[in-house]
C-alpha cells in the first residue's frame, strides 16, 4: 500500500497512517477516539490511550431523532478531554464507517482539527499493534463550542426534495438489494424500518463500501475512487451532492470520500436516508 | 417469559438486572470468548453457503445436529475476527439452547437479541444477530414439522 501522501487525494492532511498514531500515543495535542458499531470492541482491547466515542450514546439526542446540540457537544468534548485545538483521530471497525461518522458529528460543531486512521481498528490489529483494555481517564477540559451548524455537511428532507427536482446528484451506498426495494419484502428479515422500498429518483447506487480495500480497510487511492465515482458511476465534483443509506452512518463514509479524497465541493449527508424517505407520504421512489 | 428454555430465562434475568453498560459488556466479552470451535464432522472451511447467516455482517454460520434425545446441538462460527457481538450471541445461543426441548426454541423471539445487548447494539448489528437467532429457530421449526409429517398421515 502506497503512503497517504502518494495516493492522490485532494485533502490527504485528513487521514493518518498507523504509524503515525503509534508516534502519538503520548502526544498530548493529540486525542485517539475510537467509534464502533460492536459495542463489544472497545472494551475488549483499543489504542492505548483511545477514549470511545459511542454513536447511540454519545452522539445522538437521547429523546428527538436528532444529534446532540451544542451543550451535548461541549460536555463530550470535555469528557475526552479536548478543546478546539486538539487533534483528534477517528478510528473504528467496518473500514471506519462509524469513525467517519463521528468524523462527520464533530464537523457540523466545527471542530476541523480532525483526522481518520487510514485502516482503522483491522488494519491496526493486523500489524501487531498494541492493545489495552484499560480505559484512559483524562481531566475534564472546558470546550466552548459554536451552536451546531447543519448548513454545510447535512442534508434534510425538504432540501433533496428540491434537489430531486432540480434533478440534482444523489448517491445511494446502500447494497443494491436495498436500493432496489428487494431487501425490504425479503421473508423473515426485519424490514429497514420503511414502508416502502427503493431509492430516491435519480440517486447513483455506488455501495459505500466500495471506496475501501476489504483486506486492511483503507481508502483506496484517488485513481481507483475516480475510475468508481466519476468515469463509471458519472458524477461530478463540482456538483452539489448528497450521499444517503439508511439512517445517515453508512453514507458519512462516502461523504468523507468525496469531500476529503476526491475534493467535490459541495457534499451533504441527508441522516434522515431510507428510514426518512421510505416513510414520507408522498414523495416519488424510483424502484 | 415462562415458555423460554430454563438455561436462557436463566441467562436473560442475570442480564434484567444488568443496567451498567461496562458490566454488561464485559460479560458478554466473557461470553464470547467460551464459543467453541466447529468440529470437523459438522463442517471445515470453506463453510457452505446453505449455513451462512443471511445479512450478518460479521459472516456468521449455523449448524444443528440432531441429539439421541431428539433435541438439537448447535454449532456456531464467526468468520469475521472483529464479529465479537456475534461470538458474544453464538455462544450465549449454544449455552442456553442446545438440548432443549424444541417446541421451546421453535418459539423463541428475534428480541432476546435486545434483552441481551440492550440499547447499545445499532440497528445494522441488532439485525444481524436476529438473524443467528432466526436460523436456529428455523432449525427447531423444521425438525418438528418433519416430525409431525408422518403423524398426520397415520
Amino acid at each position: 500500500m502506497t503512503t497517504i501522501d502518494a495516493r492522490g487525494y485532494a485533502h490527504p492532511e485528513v487521514l493518518v497512517s498507523t504509524e503515525w498514531v503509534a508516534d502519538h500515543l503520548q502526544d498530548p495535542a493529540v486525542r485517539i477516539v475510537e467509534s464502533n458499531e460492536d459495542p463489544l470492541l472497545y472494551p475488549s482491547g483499543h489504542i492505548p490511550g483511545a477514549v470511545e466515542v459511542d454513536w447511540t450514546a454519545d452522539l445522538n439526542d437521547p429523546v428527538r431523532r436528532d444529534y446532540l446540540n451544542r451543550q451535548g457537544f461541549e460536555a463530550l468534548a470535555s469528557r475526552i478531554g479536548i478543546t478546539p485545538e486538539t487533534t483528534v483521530v477517528f478510528y473504528g471497525d467496518k473500514s471506519n464507517w462509524w469513525a467517519t461518522y463521528a468524523f462527520w458529528v464533530f464537523q457540523l460543531f466545527g471542530h476541523t482539527r480532525a483526522r481518520i486512521m487510514d485502516g482503522g481498528r483491522l488494519k491496526w490489529e493486523r500489524e501487531g499493534r498494541p492493545l489495552t483494555r484499560e480505559k484512559p481517564v483524562y481531566p475534564p477540559t472546558t470546550y466552548r463550542a459554536p451552536e451546531r451548524d447543519d448548513s454545510l455537511f447535512r442534508a434534510f428532507r425538504d432540501q433533496v426534495l428540491e434537489h430531486v427536482r432540480a434533478h440534482g446528484q444523489l448517491v445511494d451506498v446502500r447494497s443494491p438489494a436495498e436500493f432496489t426495494g428487494e431487501r425490504l419484502h425479503m421473508e423473515g428479515y426485519p424490514n429497514e424500518g420503511a414502508l416502502r422500498g427503493g431509492h430516491i429518483p435519480g440517486a447513483r447506487n455506488i455501495p459505500w463500501s466500495r471506496a475501501a480495500n476489504a483486506e486492511d480497510g483503507t481508502f483506496k487511492p484517488a485513481d481507483a475512487l475516480r475510475a468508481i465515482y466519476l468515469e463509471e458511476q458519472g458524477l461530478d465534483p463540482a456538483r452539489p451532492t448528497i450521499a444517503y443509506c439508511r439512517i445517515g452512518e453508512r453514507s458519512s463514509h462516502t461523504w468523507f470520500v468525496l469531500r476529503y479524497l476526491l475534493g467535490f465541493n459541495d457534499v451533504r449527508n441527508y441522516d434522515g436516508s431510507w428510514t426518512e424517505w421510505g416513510n414520507l407520504v408522498g414523495v416519488p421512489i424510483e424502484k | 417469559m415462562a415458555e423460554y428454555p430454563d438455561r436462557l430465562r436463566q441467562l436473560l434475568e442475570d442480564f434484567r438486572w444488568m443496567t451498567d453498560r461496562e458490566e454488561r459488556a464485559e460479560y458478554l466479552i466473557e461470553l464470547a470468548d467460551r464459543l467453541q470451535p466447529v468440529p470437523e464432522h459438522i463442517a471445515t472451511r470453506p463453510y457452505p453457503p446453505e449455513a451462512h447467516v443471511d445479512y450478518c455482517e460479521s459472516d456468521a454460520y449455523v449448524w444443528a445436529e440432531d441429539r439421541e434425545d431428539g433435541t438439537l446441538q448447535f454449532y456456531f462460527a464467526v468468520e469475521n475476527p472483529q464479529g465479537l457481538s456475534a461470538r458474544a450471541m453464538a455462544a450465549i445461543l449454544d449455552e442456553t439452547l442446545s438440548g432443549q426441548p424444541l417446541e421451546q426454541v421453535a418459539c423463541v423471539p428475534d428480541d432476546i437479541v435486545l434483552d441481551i445487548f440492550g440499547r447499545n447494539i445499532a440497528m445494522g448489528k441488532g439485525q444481524g444477530l436476529m438473524g443467528i437467532v432466526a436460523r436456529v429457530r428455523a432449525a427447531a421449526q423444521q425438525r418438528l414439522v418433519a416430525r409431525q409429517v408422518p403423524q398426520n398421515r397415520e
